[in-house]
């Protein structure tokens, strides 16, 4: 195999692996999402037991879900940065 | 079929000053003050004790749900901070919503959102010196034990860095969701009338009227709601560094 061909080789390998990186990273919205449907469906149950705090309630529950969030926005910076900014790029040593 | 997701564009670049100086994100930031700007400007114009026009009434009824908020979440004593919090909200919203418009959001630029939370970081960090004076902010890293120091000094850092990448990671997810639908739904258009009809193949059909639906939820909806999740951290972390 030519060097040039290795290469070519070395970069779509460190490409294809930032993708699945990138794939892997999001599993980390499973997360927040099923934190957010718990805090959800508590916060329904009190608006339930005491309608008139529906106000108050909801408020913070948006707060308690954006915070519970965090997690899973890491995981998407990631995945960004693996796919726009890709770091490992540099990382490779070529041949030649 | 090419999808385009980018950042902003710089208009200026300067080695010898550090990169770029003025990006697309500041040139909106501009529009946005002077539209902010614009706005107070109207809403305030001649007003009056008695007899109050429909502008006047916005612009109370403005006032007062910010006042109140401040005040439900800082005390009383904090009630200076109303300003602060107002520009904050109506910067970040209307930023956001400058998307609806075609224009590039400047809240999906880290640097703007890593700007504004260093701004929130140095209050923070300001009132808590306020509280304990620097014997009694440095203590706070040793408590409960001083083997948690470590992890207090990341917590501190922490702060500023998911505030600024929540804001981010939110509007920037819309805006990549909402370019995937739109390639997703240019494709299908090219598929499915191109089969019937080559003649139309190039036009994208389904981008009428239907990405509006998603736009709900990630241009008006996802803004508003992190403007004022911003706020509200910003005002929690400063009223409880000021408790001590």
């Amino acid at each position: 195999m030519s060097a040039e061909m290795m290469n070519l080789l070395a970069q779509a390998i460190v490409l294809g692996c930032s993708a699945v990186g990138a794939g892997l990273a999001m599993i980390a919205g499973i997360g927040p999402g099923i934190g957010e449907g718990y805090a959800v469906g508590k916060a329904c149950e009190a608006i339930g037991r005491q309608p008139e705090c529906r106000g108050q309630v909801t408020s913070t529950m948006l707060l308690g879900c954006a915070v519970a969030e965090t997690t899973g926005i890491y995981g998407f910076i990631v995945a960004l940065i693996l796919m726009f900014a890709n770091p490992l790029m540099g990382r490779l040593t070529l041949i030649g | 079929m090419d999808v385009n997701i980018t950042g902003a564009r710089v208009f200026l670049y300067n080695e010898a000053l550090g990169g770029p100086i003025i990006t697309e994100s500041i040139v909106v930031m501009w529009g946005v003050m002077a539209f902010i700007t614009l706005i107070c400007f109207i809403l305030t114009r001649n007003l009056q004790v008695r007899c109050a026009t429909k502008r006047q009434a916005a612009a109370e009824w403005i006032v007062t749900k910010v006042t109140d908020l401040v005040r439900e979440n800082m005390g009383e004593r904090f009630a200076f901070f109303t300003p602060f919090i107002a520009a904050l909200m109506a910067l970040s919203a209307f930023s956001s919503l400058s998307s609806l418009l075609t224009f590039f959001s400047p809240t999906r630029d880290v640097s703007v959102l890593l700007g504004w939370a260093l701004l929130v970081f140095a209050l923070i960090t300001y009132y808590k010196f306020k509280a304990g004076g620097p014997l009694g902010y440095i203590k706070g890293y040793l408590e409960p034990i001083p083997v948690l120091l470590p992890f207090n000094i990341i917590s501190e850092i922490a702060t500023p860095i998911s505030m600024a990448f929540r804001h981010f990671g939110n509007i920037a997810s819309g805006y990549v969701i909402t370019t995937l639908i739109y390639a997703a739904l240019a494709a299908l258009s090219s598929g499915l009338f191109g089969a019937i009809l080559p003649a139309i193949r190039g036009i994208p059909l389904f981008q009428i009227g239907l990405p509006a639906v998603f736009s709900i939820y990630f241009d008006l909806f996802s803004s508003c709601l992190q403007a004022f999740i911003f706020c509200m951290l910003t005002m929690m972390y400063i009223a409880s560094a000021a408790e001590g």
